[in-house]
């Protein structure tokens, strides 16, 4: 590097430099790309602001009690978002419970297990997946998941593991486990592509070391590979699950759209997303509007703190030594 | 002059000759689904006889057409419920109701090993969707439907999961032949269901019903007769059993006291032949209209429907209003202004 002159410390400290150092394209680089950074924060300010403002009666009306109460009565004007946020949450966390597995177990496979050839046009297939419309997965699910949950899943599930709370009652067919399954096939293209990407990117001498040193050809993947493109994969997870929260047609048209809290995932539930894809449109009253409004700022605050948390996770692990081939 | 010049001239006098506005007018109008297929018939067929009037109308839901009539973002809204006395004070400025159509809710089912047509009081319709008729074989269905062997399975109610028309129609209805019913949920286009599960859309309810068996929910008459699907007979206050026809509807229409402001239920009303869960649909006008070429428009509009309109109604299976309602409205129409 050149020693600094006198010269270029005075432009870069003085603000009437500002004009000369526009006509570099670097520093018109700097600018352009901040500006774009910038608005994409405050587009989202603008939203919350938006969200804020909206649901002002709402929250003057019920305060904290809207968030632990299970009433949506929009006779009689009295709302909660209890039973809609427990939906949300259950069916992301089926729908991420059968994804995450089946997501990098095929990950796995395609980056390291499979021939190149293979690998390139089964993930060519996975990208085709993620792009399919969400009302399409949704039909998909009314037509040929639904019936099959009702005569055949379902039941098999109460006969063999009826004790739990989780499989009593009447099978209907729709309900959490059917949305929570019809969001495992929507997420699951996510995880395959980031993963697969982050896995291939890990540099072949992990591998080698691992192999070098005796480990099976499983050992070195599981245990060199995969921790070494921790970060990546969790990151995949978490795009997953921010889809998951917020998928709408799909999971109105399977949930059974009643709001209320049950331990058993064969009953009918409704979400965030659903009931405001449902009742915005026809929505007369103002608090009734506002309620509406209120839980869509209650949506983005749930993914907001489930990426925080995301984000601890992260800088937990990583700290404990992340690229570091640990056998 | 250069002939640069000339030219851009001639160009420029040219564009001021076709520049002359024609006299066309765009009305714009949003609100209830229900009866969109004979709006946008009636605005096509309008817009054929005088084609410098084109009314756009955007089948958003009634909730969203009387939204935007109150923030005067459209020219006139459509609405299958009437406008309650809180949104009319709401809106600040005179808003009248024009009643165009007739429609009706019926009770679809699927039993397995029941193929004939039922026969629910208000009361078995109360029970079951007060969630407090639990099996099909209860005694408060079986009194009704002698000679039909119904099984002993739960019954399985589905119901609208969006706001609609149809969902306030069904509601008022058991409203009024329930207190019960209108204690604990209400009429309203959403309600606080006791049971049941969701359907979007009339196509939501009709996939659930098809799908489940033991199933019963509501849907719109129109949309059951287009789809073949199997609907009961209803008894009205009369005591008698009606199936669901247009000229059941027109029957309640007439049977029923209408007010001069035109914001009536029709459910459960007098008369034997009258089917008991019937409503207007209503075209929501400002009473005063700034434009007056709009005005006339809009007027001339509402005269047409009321005469040579009303041909359209039964080939798309909509019920005609009776003749004492067309003589009301056509009176009414005066008080726009």
């Amino acid at each position: 590097m050149a020693t600094p002159t006198i010269e270029s410390i005075g432009i870069r400290s003085s603000p009437h430099g500002l004009l000369r150092r526009l006509c570099s394209g670097d520093e018109i680089a700097r600018l352009i790309t901040l500006v774009f950074a910038l608005l994409t924060v405050a587009i989202t300010a603008a939203l919350v602001y938006q969200l804020w403002v909206l649901s002002a009666l709402s929250r003057h009306a019920f305060g904290w009690h809207f968030f632990i109460s299970q009433e949506w009565d929009p006779v009689f004007n009295k709302f909660g978002a209890l039973t809609f946020v427990y939906g949300t949450l259950v069916t992301s966390a089926i729908g991420l419970l059968v994804a995450v597995p089946l997501g990098l177990g095929a990950a796995i496979f395609l980056a390291e297990l499979a021939p190149r050839r293979l690998s390139d046009s089964l993930s060519f297939l996975i990208d085709l997946l993620a792009a399919v419309p969400s009302v399409i997965y949704g039909l998909l699910g009314v037509f040929i998941l639904v019936p099959l949950m009702r005569t055949e899943i379902q039941p098999a599930l109460k006969h063999s593991l009826g004790f739990l709370p989780f499989f009593q009652g009447p099978a209907y067919g729709i309900g959490f486990l059917t949305a929570g399954l019809v969001l495992a096939i929507m997420i699951v293209p996510f995880i395959i592509s980031v993963s697969r990407e982050v896995l291939l990117a890990v540099p072949k001498d992990q591998r080698e070391a691992a192999l070098g040193l005796g480990a099976t050809r499983w050992e070195s993947t599981w245990k060199t590979v995969v921790p070494y493109a921790k970060t990546g994969i969790m990151g995949s997870i978490f795009l997953a699950l921010a889809r998951a929260l917020g998928e709408t047609m799909a999971v109105t048209m399977v949930i059974g759209n009643n709001p209320r809290i049950s331990a058993s995932l064969l009953g009918p539930g409704y979400s965030i997303a659903s009931v405001l894809a449902n009742e915005f449109t026809e929505a007369t009253g103002n608090l009734y509007l506002s309620a509406l409004i209120e839980l869509g700022l209650v949506l983005f605050l749930l993914t907001f703190v489930l990426n925080g948390l995301a984000r601890l996770l992260i800088v937990v692990t990583t700290q404990r030594g992340s690229g570091v081939a640990q056998l | 002059m250069t002939n640069s010049k000339l030219l851009a001239g001639v160009i420029l006098a040219l564009f001021g000759f076709v520049g002359t506005p024609v006299r066309a007018q765009n009305i714009n109008a949003a609100g209830a689904t229900f009866p969109y297929p004979i709006y946008s018939k009636w605005f096509d067929e309008y817009h054929k006889l005088h084609s410098g009037i084109q009314i756009n109308y955007q089948s958003i839901g009634s909730g969203g057409g009387i939204r935007q009539l109150t923030d005067r973002t459209v020219d006139f809204g459509a609405s299958d419920g009437p406008m309650t006395d809180e949104q009319l004070k709401q809106a600040g400025f005179k808003i009248l109701h024009f009643p165009t159509v007739l429609g009706a809710d019926v009770p679809s089912y699927n039993i397995p090993g029941v193929t004939a047509e039922l026969k629910f009081t208000p009361e078995a319709l109360a029970g079951i969707f007060l969630g407090k008729i639990t099996k099909w074989n209860d005694p408060a269905i079986a009194s009704a439907n002698p000679g039909i062997k119904l099984p002993a399975d739960d019954i399985i109610v589905v119901h609208r999961s969006d706001g609609s028309g149809t969902t306030y129609i069904w509601t008022d209805y058991l409203s009024k032949v329930s207190g019960d019913w209108k204690a604990k949920v209400g009429t309203g286009t959403s309600v606080n269901w006791p049971v049941g599960l969701g359907g979007k859309g009339n196509e939501g309810v009709a996939g659930l019903i098809k799908q489940t068996p033991d199933s019963i929910g509501y849907v719109e008459l129109i949309y059951a007769i287009q789809n073949h699907m199997p609907y009961g007979d209803v008894k009205n206050s009369s005591g008698a059993f009606v199936k669901a026809s247009l000229e059941g509807v027109s029957a309640a229409a007439a049977g029923t006291a209408i007010p001069d402001d035109f914001r009536v239920s029709i459910t459960n009303p007098p008369g034997k032949e009258a089917y008991p869960i019937s409503s207007f649909t209503w075209l929501l006008i400002p009473a005063k209209i700034q434009d007056p070429a709009k005005r006339d428009a809009i007027k001339g509009f509402l005269v047409w429907m009321l005469t040579t309109g009303q041909q359209y109604c039964e080939p798309l299976s909509y019920a005609k209003l009776p003749k004492g309602v067309l003589a009301s409205e056509q009176k009414a129409i005066a008080m726009i202004q």
